[in-house]
């Protein structure tokens, strides 16, 4: 929460990342929606207030490094790690790397993933089927997917994703034959889970820039599947 | 220090106040995938200690029907990260085993 902080802000906090219910201390400093607009102020919402106009007043960072922060923060988008997917469906080379040793072999892509979390890439291929979820809270690859949906941090989602995890793919549209192995992935520590998701069957003439283009946030969580080129 | 492949026991610590280890693991023995380095223990690290001596962590798969009675596919697992204070090493129930 802190700009001080030795790490980047585009990730849950492991120091303080326990469960705050529904509430999402990252969205924090954000503009909040006018009032009467909002469900309720909750104590949260107070705390976090009064602790950034303390910070600010004891002249810890000013209100502009938060803004700064948050536009940092929301440059990230699932569109970086599209970028990573098609690179691994593309160049054997680059998916062997990637596989061992992520945050090198992205970083080599010019995408900048210094002082984020630990990062592991799972491979969907025919007959293993991933799919990631933070039971404990909601962490997630920030630095390569941005800002995680809503629905990632719901209570629902993470509760009923490990214990029935074929009825909620169904309910994403995720229908998989029996004979795959489902392999749910609580990312419970200090690691982060990029899924690369299997290449549509038809998307041979696709150059990287275009497979980039169809590679949907979902199916880099395990929550989709890709139908190929358009 | 557990091999990849060997059969670790997630242990039944009674914890009162931040863990990373997830309720529903405890007690269930799975198969570690992977030791992915040491890590400050996030259970003093969250109160504002040093987190030390660093812990090993697990990547540890399981069978989802060890985790849940009447689970349908057999072959369906799910994975977590487990730090090697949570761990003792295990032996699976014989197949068949009713849990």
């Amino acid at each position: 929460m802190t700009i001080s902080h030795d790490h980047d802000h585009d990730h849950d906090h492991d120091d303080h990342d326990h469960d705050h219910g529904d509430h999402d201390h990252h969205d924090h400093s954000h503009p909040h929606a006018a009032i009467e607009d909002h469900d309720a102020v909750t104590e949260f919402h107070l705390l976090e207030q009064a602790m950034r106009e303390l910070l600010i007043e004891e002249g810890v960072f000013s209100a502009a490094d938060i803004q700064r922060q948050i536009e940092r923060q929301e440059m990230r988008t699932p569109a970086l790690g599209a970028r990573i997917v098609a690179k691994a469906w593309t160049d054997p080379a680059f998916r062997a790397d990637l596989l061992a040793n992520p945050k090198p072999a992205i970083t080599a892509l010019g995408i900048d993933v210094a002082n984020t979390p630990a990062l592991q890439v799972l491979e969907n291929r025919d007959g293993v089927h991933h799919v990631v979820v933070c039971t404990l809270c909601s962490c997630y690859p920030r630095m390569i997917l941005g800002i995680p949906p809503a629905w990632y941090k719901s209570r629902e989602y993470r509760a009923r994703v490990v214990r029935e995890p074929r009825v909620v793919l169904e309910e994403f549209g995720v229908s998989l034959p029996e004979r795959t192995e489902i392999r749910v992935v609580d990312s419970t520590a200090d690691l982060r889970y990029l899924v690369i998701p299997e290449r549509p069957a038809d998307t041979e003439h696709l150059d990287e820039e275009a497979l980039a283009a169809i590679v949907s946030r979902d199916s880099m969580i395990g929550t989709g599947l890709l139908s190929g080129a358009v | 220090m557990f091999a990849e492949g060997s059969l670790v026991r997630v242990l039944d610590h009674t914890i009162f106040g931040h863990c990373r280890t997830p309720l529903y693991l405890k007690g269930k023995v799975g198969e570690v995938v992977s030791h992915t380095g040491a890590w400050r223990n996030p259970e003093t690290l969250a109160y504002h200690k040093p987190g030390l001596p660093l812990q090993r962590l697990y990547r540890v798969r399981f069978r989802q029907a060890d985790l849940w009675s009447g689970y349908p596919n057999a072959g369906d697992t799910l994975e977590a990260d487990i730090y090697e204070h949570w761990l003792a090493p295990a032996a699976r129930a014989a197949a068949g085993d009713p849990s």
